[in-house]
């Protein structure tokens, strides 16, 4: 949300930045940052989150949320506004492997239908939930613009496109 | 096409003129045209997502957004066409799949604009057959009721936090189906301005909570009335029902509050119907309070002052609240300068009278004016908790470039970036000296500053700002040294080419010298009456443990008198310790009055309802004193009449800032040792407020304590939460302590007015600490 004549950055930034992050996971995000102009480091704001889930098994935790907005000089609450919005943030514990299927329109079409079926049955969990090993998480989103290899999901940051049952059993026997 | 080219439109064939590029919205609505809207607010930014504002513009296929739309030469505008009229009743009835329509148990109902506008543009029946969005209610302190599932997803709060509060607390979380507007962790919403959201929120989202259930706004009668705390003096709407106050709303005044009012005064209505409103006047006999009739009471004060007098007027004293009406103030000094005493006095937060002050101290500028300020250097000055509505004023000049510097003995929480010169009350002095010699200034205590380079840079920012102000505030007047304070100020600003201010601290600050409630030759000031015994006093509005510089002298010097009459409106522990009668008085909204704002203004109001119990307005009270002493001039019949009387005497004295007074003072505060500094918090300003229940539960009404920093700390061996006993003059309090980066080293912060600092001394003194 863009506000009248505010400033996206808080009147009273942190100083104790070193100590949020390591060193090495300040360097990514200090990357991002670089892209900016200087005053606009909140901009990084999608990318640190990212690289934080990441190193953190995959999930956000609100402590973590605070220790990006306090790194990028931004209120709480505005990072927790961008975590929510995005499907990539997940902000509970989530599988080692999570399929993200798409069930937007083409995908749908195309028979998204029975691969969540088939996937469901398969993993013995329902979207939104993790197989009981805690390998796989499964979640439904909204297209992610590969219409024409519907139906579709993603892995990782691997998309896999013209799904079938078969593809997906070898997909998954695949995956470490 | 420049921007204030004016441009024709048409509007429902009406024609319109407008300057090129003004918002549609704006253009209709300053033409008496309606538009139904929800997330349009004239203060907040445009974000034009709820849709409802749809209209038909000649030549363009879609209908567009009134409040994002803007106009242009030949524009032709339909409201109602058939293509608008469709695209707001659409617009309508998706807003409604969600809302619950509670409107039977919802607080909204009869003043919700949903509710309105579904009436025009909402169908009888809903088609939508599925499940409705619920969202859980949050907790966001004590002021706001939330009921989250009505909410409609305008943003205005969202907005009026951001851009407005200057705090970020609201957001909208969650996409699509799943947002929701909320906190997203357990957290209240703490400014001094969230009662505001109440009133934008369009729908019964955001609430009172200490109104909650209590009227329905039918049912509520609504007077215009002034706020009664700080020197703002926000124009206010008091919705009454049955001769109660239900609740209290800001009215528009653009060159005062806009729209908006601070917490304090929407919410510190509670107290007037709080347990010790005193409705019936009390008389001590053989130590024990017992009520009694006014006759009996007036008689008791009557003949108690007349005793105590004797043969001489200078033995009396009245000390009145600076909340005081300017008819109250008259008539207690008439009633004063009657018996021949020149005692009189309602400062009684400052303790250094040394300076010769301005005849009419002011803002030195209009409110508004301080939105277009380019510098300014505040002293001693909390302004986003003292005058919430001017620290508003000044961030919105921060905003657009302002440097705003403070010369504080603590360091604020400030929502835009400032230079904050945070030191000891003694080094305050040091540091304005500093200021002082950087630019050019000289003599006394300025000669031997040292000039570092935060002193030049905020010298230089005055120095070079078009429009530049210096501001005095109440941790200002209530320094031990504000005689010098004073002086290094107008050095500053005179050198400079800054105007000089003062921030008055209560409702009537102002009013109170023009009506002549100040000392006259020879006579005591308010320090002086509480430190050396007069026979008799005058107490007006004023709790002495609480609201006085040194409570505890305040309180010894109060019981040596032999006699002491107060006005009150409250049951008061501290004013029943020495008073011998205490009259009932109405209390803000029970009385008709007047008060000088901080800009000079004098704004008159009526009384809302009648006066609690047998309580009654103070200038009556004062008037039948005036006859029972058998005093000349006191026959008026209304407070309209001793106006008058009154602004014959003020007679037509213009605001003004100047005074003589140089910086030729001893400084008194060594700071050598341990400093107190003793602040007024927000809620704890005066009688009213503190015993406003809802507010004495926000973040922001600090309780007694002792808080001081980590590195003080450690050098004490204290630890957060230990018991300490302060010690200052000959009292002591025990007190927790709390460990606060905010402030500064050789200090702590001991705020006043608060019940367990009232035992202490001066507001801003030496103290010691140890363990308990
Ligand atoms: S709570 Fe009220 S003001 Fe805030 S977004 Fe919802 S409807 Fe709008
Ligand atoms: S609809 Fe599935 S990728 Fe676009
Ligand atoms: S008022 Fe115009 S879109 Fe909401």
């Amino acid at each position: 949300m863009g506000f009248k004549n505010v400033p996206m950055s808080v009147a009273k930034p942190s100083v104790n930045k070193e100590s949020l992050f390591s060193p090495e996971l300040r360097a990514e995000i200090d990357k991002w940052i670089a892209k900016y102009p200087q005053e606009w480091r909140q901009s990084a704001v999608m990318a640190a989150l990212m690289l934080v889930q990441e190193e953190n098994g995959g999930y956000l935790t609100t402590d973590l949320m605070d220790k990006v907005a306090a790194y990028l000089d931004m209120a709480p609450i505005a990072v927790y506004e961008v975590a929510s919005f995005y499907s990539m943030y997940e902000l509970k514990p989530v599988g080692k492997h999570k399929i993200c299927v798409c069930t937007n329109v083409s995908c749908m079409i195309n028979g998204s239908d029975q691969i969540v079926e088939y996937l469901e049955k398969k993993l013995g969990a329902k979207l939104g939930q993790s197989s009981a090993d805690g390998r796989y998480t499964l979640k439904e989103v909204e297209c992610l613009g590969a219409c024409g290899g519907a139906p579709m999901f993603q892995i990782g940051n691997k998309y896999y496109e013209n799904l079938t049952p078969e593809l997906i059993d070898s997909i998954l026997a695949g995956l470490e | 096409m420049s921007d204030d080219q004016m441009v024709t439109i048409q509007v429902d064939g009406r024609e319109l003129k407008a300057k090129a590029g003004t918002l549609l919205i704006e253009v209709t609505d300053a033409a008496g045209i309606n538009i139904p809207r929800f997330c349009y607010h004239k203060k907040l930014s445009i974000a034009a997502n709820c849709r409802m504002c749809l209209v038909e513009v000649a030549k363009v296929p879609k209908p567009l957004p009134a409040c994002a739309t803007p106009v242009n030469e030949g524009m032709q505008v339909y409201t109602r066409s058939p293509l608008a009229l469709a695209a707001q009743k659409g617009t309508m009835e998706f807003l409604l799949i969600n809302h619950p329509l509670d409107c039977p148990i919802c607080d909204q109902g009869g003043e919700c604009e949903l509710q309105d506008i579904a009436l025009g543009y909402g169908n009888d029946a809903s088609r939508f057959v599925e499940g409705k969005r619920v969202v859980p209610d949050r907790d966001i302190g004590p002021l706001i009721a939330t009921d989250f599932t009505r909410c409609i997803h305008c943003t205005r709060c969202v907005r009026f936090g951001a851009e407005i509060a200057g705090i970020r607390e609201l957001g909208a979380t969650g996409r699509g189906e799943h947002m929701e507007i909320g906190t997203y962790i357990e957290k209240s919403v703490d400014s001094e301005l969230s009662g505001n959201i109440i009133d934008i929120c369009p729908v019964g989202s955001l609430t009172s909570k200490p109104f909650l259930y209590s009227a329905r706004a039918w049912e509520l009668v609504q007077r215009k009335s002034i706020a009664p705390h700080d020197s703002v003096g926000s124009s206010l709407n008091l919705h009454v029902r049955r001769n109660q106050v239900m609740r209290v709303h800001p009215r528009d005044n653009e060159a005062v509050n806009e729209c908006w009012i601070s917490d304090r005064d929407r919410f510190s209505y509670e107290g007037l119907y709080s347990a010790d409103r005193l409705t019936r006047p009390l008389v001590k006999k053989s130590g024990n309070w017992v009520e009694t009739d006014w006759q009996e009471a007036l008689e008791a004060v009557a003949q108690g002052l007349k005793r105590a007098r004797g043969t001489s007027g200078n033995r009396l004293g009245a000390l009145l609240s600076p909340g005081a009406t300017l008819e109250e103030f008259y008539l207690a000094q008439k009633l004063m300068r009657g018996l021949g005493s020149e005692n009189i006095d309602f400062r009684l937060r400052q303790s250094d009278f040394r300076a010769e002050e301005p005849a009419y101290p002011w803002l030195g500028q209009t409110i508004a004016q301080l939105d277009e300020l380019n510098a300014a250097l505040l002293i001693g000055s909390n302004i986003r908790k003292e005058q919430p509505i001017l620290g508003h004023r000044l961030r919105k000049a921060a905003l657009t470039g302002a440097q705003i510097s403070f010369i504080n003995p603590l360091e604020l929480e400030l929502n835009y970036h400032a230079t904050q010169l945070v030191n000891s009350p003694a080094g305050m002095i040091s540091d304005l000296a500093a200021v002082a010699k950087a630019l050019g200034g000289y003599g006394g205590l300025i000669d031997s500053a040292e000039v570092s380079d935060v002193h030049h840079r905020l010298a230089e920012q005055l120095r070079t700002a078009e429009r530049a102000t210096v501001l005095l505030g109440n941790i200002a007047v209530a320094h031990p040294d504000y005689a010098l304070i004073q002086g290094l100020a107008r050095i500053i600003a005179g050198n400079s080419g800054s105007l000089l201010g003062y921030l008055p601290e209560a409702a009537n600050s102002v009013g109170g010298r023009l009506a002549g409630a100040l000392p006259g030759n020879d006579g005591s000031n308010a320090q002086e009456m509480l430190s050396n015994p007069h026979k008799g006093y005058l107490l007006m509005g004023v709790e002495p443990g609480f609201d006085c510089w040194n409570p505890a002298r305040a309180m010894e010097t109060l019981g040596q008198a032999e006699f002491v009459a107060a006005l009150s409106a409250f049951r008061s522990q501290s004013l029943e310790q020495v008073a011998d009668v205490i009259l009932p008085i109405a209390a803000f909204a029970e009385t008709s009055g007047t008060y000088v704002n901080a800009q000079g203004e004098w704004q008159s109001f009526s009384g809302a309802v009648a006066p609690a119990g047998e309580s009654r307005p103070a200038w009556k009270v004062l008037r039948v004193l005036g006859n029972l002493l058998d005093l000349p001039g006191f026959d008026q019949v209304s407070s309209e009449e001793i106006l008058a009387e009154a602004r014959q005497v003020a007679g037509d004295r213009k605001p003004d800032n100047s005074a003589d007074g140089g910086v030729a003072y001893e400084r008194l505060l060594a700071g050598v040792g341990l400093t107190r500094i003793g602040d007024v918090p927000i809620y704890a300003l005066d009688p009213l407020v503190r015993r406003a229940a809802s507010l004495q539960k926000t973040r922001d009404a600090i309780e007694a304590s002792s808080r001081i920093n980590a590195r003080e700390a450690a050098m004490a061996g204290l630890a957060d939460g230990d018991k300490v006993v302060v010690k200052q003059d000959k009292n002591s309090a025990k007190l927790r302590v709390v460990i606060d980066p905010t402030v500064p080293d050789g200090c702590v912060r001991i705020p006043a007015g608060l019940v367990g600092t009232d035992t202490l001394g001066g507001q801003i003194g030496d103290v010691t600490l140890e363990k308990a």
